[in-house]
């Protein structure tokens, strides 16, 4: 068994904090030591979120030091470039093509940074940038609130544990009138893997 | 059977497993997941208080009944519970009594980081502290023994990275005692702290620390893990999970107990080790109660000034932060830390929290600004007025802070009208006597209650004016109108916070009272299930949209810049994102084109 480090981040309300539950709880099943520590400030919506999950034979600390990332999850583009540094240099990048803008973007003087310039910072790290078109994925499915476990999908096809693993642990872990949507935009993910 | 559970819930499942029956508490990150966790669990009463001081009160009263107790909070609420903090340590009680501080290292949710141990040392009671949920289970049964076994409250102190860190936990069966009383005590000596039977409890308490001190040298939860002996780390709570990631060659003495300590134990560690450090998260604790003992902790290389040693006494620890910590001392080589690689990176715009799209409060902070007057802050979403572009915060102590703030201003003659604003739950929390005592001492500055029907930024829990309790039964729904009427006060206006106009004009009113007067300013919290189903996203008519950005001065999140420009100035004009538009019309009713369409527009 390989030990893993994630840390996913996002923005409020995107389902950061569902995708990590889904991550520790497969790894637990998968037969690790797991844990799950969330980072999140005071607003309900909007703030950045972050979440780290570690896989291994036994797990101390449940937070990550900078530098020693193996898999930066990203919900959301802005935020896998300010987490940058977590990563490991060579490790994997899964980042969500989309962008929510900042309040400080819209009202502020602030600007969003451009494609170009977070593709060339993901690949001063790294050059295993997994970009996966997430939103487009959830929207065909019916519901953008999806596209977090489109992003899961997506993480499952890098991972060696039993697709059958996944599955449960969601079906667990999802209200059951979205089960079969969530099932769905989980096999969706696992072929959606547009390489960087 | 092994279940991930942060220490919050486990806290929630410990007491239920060792047989609590009453929990009182109030909500504050990180603490809040305890109590909603513990109501859910059968045969247990648990109750949301009024305030933390309230809820401490009742879980001594339970106490005092014979039944085990527990309130909880965060570590601020236990300024605000103080009072009873101290007396109880001063009682003792009947069943076993527990307190849980939940503090917040890095402040991720706070005004302060006040490291909470220290109330432990302050009234004589004893603080144990977990390192995951695990122990956090455990340890509210073993707490709530050293309670009855002791006669005195214990403080069970956890940590933001510990409330929210969910770790694998082995679950038990409930273990339910009957009261151990038969009757209610009638004990003056015992309960009745008047001077001369408190005079009597002082030595009492001093004995009862002097032996638990000695306790503490067999305590199982206070452990010697042997490695090497060129360094050793006296640790507890989270950081010992930082002591085992980072020095896993070490020997470690980790405490679970941290008031009062082993001293034997700690000697007898120190006399082992070539090197003994302290590795704790904020105050130096354990260090300066380690070095009043005369035993030498080592300071890096540079002599000792007092304070802490070593590791950063401010923030949140992490493993990079002590290791770099380590590297500065001395106790590790430059190599041991993970090259952080240097990039050419761009500053990035921030992402603050922010109130939400179709957030009541908005209307309100629009009209403030307006209004250019100072306004007296408060502890809830509302803080978040603050920010740009609403900027119409100007303090924020704690809480129920701001209506005296405002009054102290308006008294000491100050001339421009100051406003408080403050949230329904925190009103009912410390607001009630502030706003009284404005009344009765002739003031006249304007308070605003932000009533949105629920206690939000903790994540909607159930308060006085909501009509359930925490529990889900039927309950009073307090109105404010005529409570702050009851209170003296008599010019009250109540609007509707979606109502721009009405509330504009009840605010002139307030302003042109010679008087103390209140606005209650009442909509339901947008996030709330009920209101999502009513959530209809709105549009604007580009064609009319002169790209004023008086939409976007409200900080909404869900209006943005479009590409479109506005050939005249040249400027961006405004678009809605209908992923987040809740339908609130704020920005329908100020948009001075008519270009943001109304709900019932949305048809057309």
């Amino acid at each position: 068994m390989n030990n893993v480090n994630f840390l996913l981040c996002g923005v409020g309300g995107q389902g950061t904090i569902l995708a990590s539950d889904v991550l520790t709880q497969v790894g637990v099943q998968a037969g690790y030591d797991a844990k799950k520590a969330e980072v999140h400030g005071m607003a309900q919506r909007g703030g950045s979120v972050t979440s780290h999950v570690r896989w291994a034979e036994k797990v101390y600390s449940p937070l990550i030091a900078k530098g020693e990332v193996d898999v930066l999850v990203a919900f959301e583009k802005l935020e896998a470039l300010r987490h940058i540094e977590f990563l490991r240099p060579g490790g994997t990048v899964v980042v969500n093509d989309h962008e929510i803008i900042p309040i400080t973007v819209t009202s502020g003087g602030a600007e969003y940074p451009d494609d170009e310039h977070i593709r060339a910072v993901l690949a001063e790290v790294t050059g295993d940038v997994r970009w996966v078109d997430g939103m487009t994925i959830a929207e065909e499915l019916g519901n953008v609130r999806a596209a977090n476990v489109v992003l899961l999908g997506a993480l499952s096809s890098l991972l060696d544990v039993p697709e059958s693993i996944w599955l449960e642990v969601i079906e667990k872990r999802v209200p059951a009138r979205y089960v079969e949507l969530n099932r769905s935009a989980f096999r969706r993910g696992r072929e959606a893997i547009v390489s960087g | 059977m092994k279940v991930l559970l942060s220490a919050n819930e486990a806290v929630a499942r410990g007491g239920w497993e060792a047989g609590v029956e009453v929990a009182s508490a109030y909500p504050g990150t990180p603490s809040t997941e305890i109590l909603e966790s513990f109501a859910r669990y059968p045969d247990v009463y648990a109750e949301w208080a009024t305030n933390e001081k309230v809820a401490m009160d009742v879980a001594i009263g339970a106490a005092y009944a014979g039944r085990r107790a527990l309130t909880c909070m965060k570590h601020v609420g236990l300024n605000v519970a103080a009072d009873a903090f101290f007396y109880a340590s001063m009682t003792g009680l009947e069943a076993g009594l527990v307190f849980v501080s939940a503090d917040d290292p890095q402040m991720h949710s706070s005004q302060n980081e006040q490291d909470n141990r220290h109330y432990a040392k302050f009234a004589r009671v004893p603080c144990l502290e977990p390192s995951d949920s695990q122990e956090a289970k455990e340890l509210v049964g073993v707490a709530l023994e050293i309670s009855e076994q002791f006669d005195t409250p214990v403080l069970l102190r956890l940590t933001t990275r510990l409330c929210h860190t969910d770790t694998l936990v082995e679950l038990g069966e409930r273990v339910t005692k009957p009261p151990t009383v038969e009757k209610y005590p009638r004990n003056p000596a015992k309960y009745v702290m008047v001077p001369g039977n408190a005079r009597k409890k002082h030595p009492i308490i001093e004995e009862r620390i002097r032996q638990l001190a000695e306790f503490a040298e067999t305590f199982p939860h206070n452990r010697i893990e042997w490695g090497q002996r060129d360094l050793g780390i006296v640790t507890c709570g989270v950081a010992y999970q930082y002591a085992k990631e980072v020095f896993p060659e070490a020997s470690v003495l980790r405490l679970g107990m941290t008031y009062p300590l082993p001293r034997q134990m700690v000697r007898d560690f120190a006399a082992q080790v070539e090197r003994l450090v302290v590795l704790e998260e904020l105050d130096p604790f354990l260090e300066e109660e380690i070095r009043l003992m005369g035993v030498e902790v080592y300071s890096g290389p540079e002599p000792y000034e007092g304070g802490k040693s070593i590791f950063p006494a401010c923030g949140e620890l992490d493993p990079g932060v002590v290791r770099q910590a380590a590297i500065t001392a001395g106790l590790l080589p430059p190599s041991a830390a993970a090259p952080v690689p240097q990039l050419e990176k761009r500053e990035l715009p921030a992402r603050p929290p922010v109130l939400c799209p179709g957030c009541p409060h908005r209307s309100v902070f629009v009209e403030l600004r307006r209004s250019k007057l100072p306004i007296q802050g408060d502890i809830g979403c509302y803080t978040l007025g603050l920010l740009p572009p609403l900027s119409s915060i100007h303090t924020c102590g704690c809480m129920g802070a701001g209506i005296g703030v405002a009054h102290g201003a308006d008294v000491a003659g100050d001339e421009e009208r100051h406003v408080a604003v403050i949230g329904d739950s925190t009103f009912f929390h410390t607001g009630m006597p502030a706003l009284l005592n404005v009344v009765y001492n002739r003031g006249k500055s304007i308070t605003v209650i932000m009533d949105n029907r629920i206690t939000a930024m903790t994540g909607h829990q159930d308060n006085p004016s909501t009509g359930k309790t925490l529990q889900g039964q039927e309950t009073v729904k307090i109105d404010f109108e005529p409570l702050v009427r009851a209170l003296g006060v008599e010019e009250v206006h109540v609007v509707d916070a979606y109502d721009v106009k009405a509330v504009r004009d009840a605010f002139k009113a307030c302003r042109q009272h010679d008087g103390p007067s209140v606005l209650i300013t009442r909509r339901e919290c947008a996030l709330l299930p009920e209101v999502r189903r009513t959530w209809l996203p709105l549009r604007i008519d580009p064609e009319k949209c002169v790209a004023c950005w008086t939409c976007i001065r409200t900080g909404c999140p869900a209006l943005r810049k479009s590409e479109e420009i506005f050939e005249k100035t040249g400027r961006q004009k405004a678009e809605i994102d209908p992923l987040l538009c809740t339908g609130c019309e704020l920005c329908a009713q100020l948009c001075p084109n008519g270009a943001i369409l109304f709900r019932d527009q949305m048809g057309e």
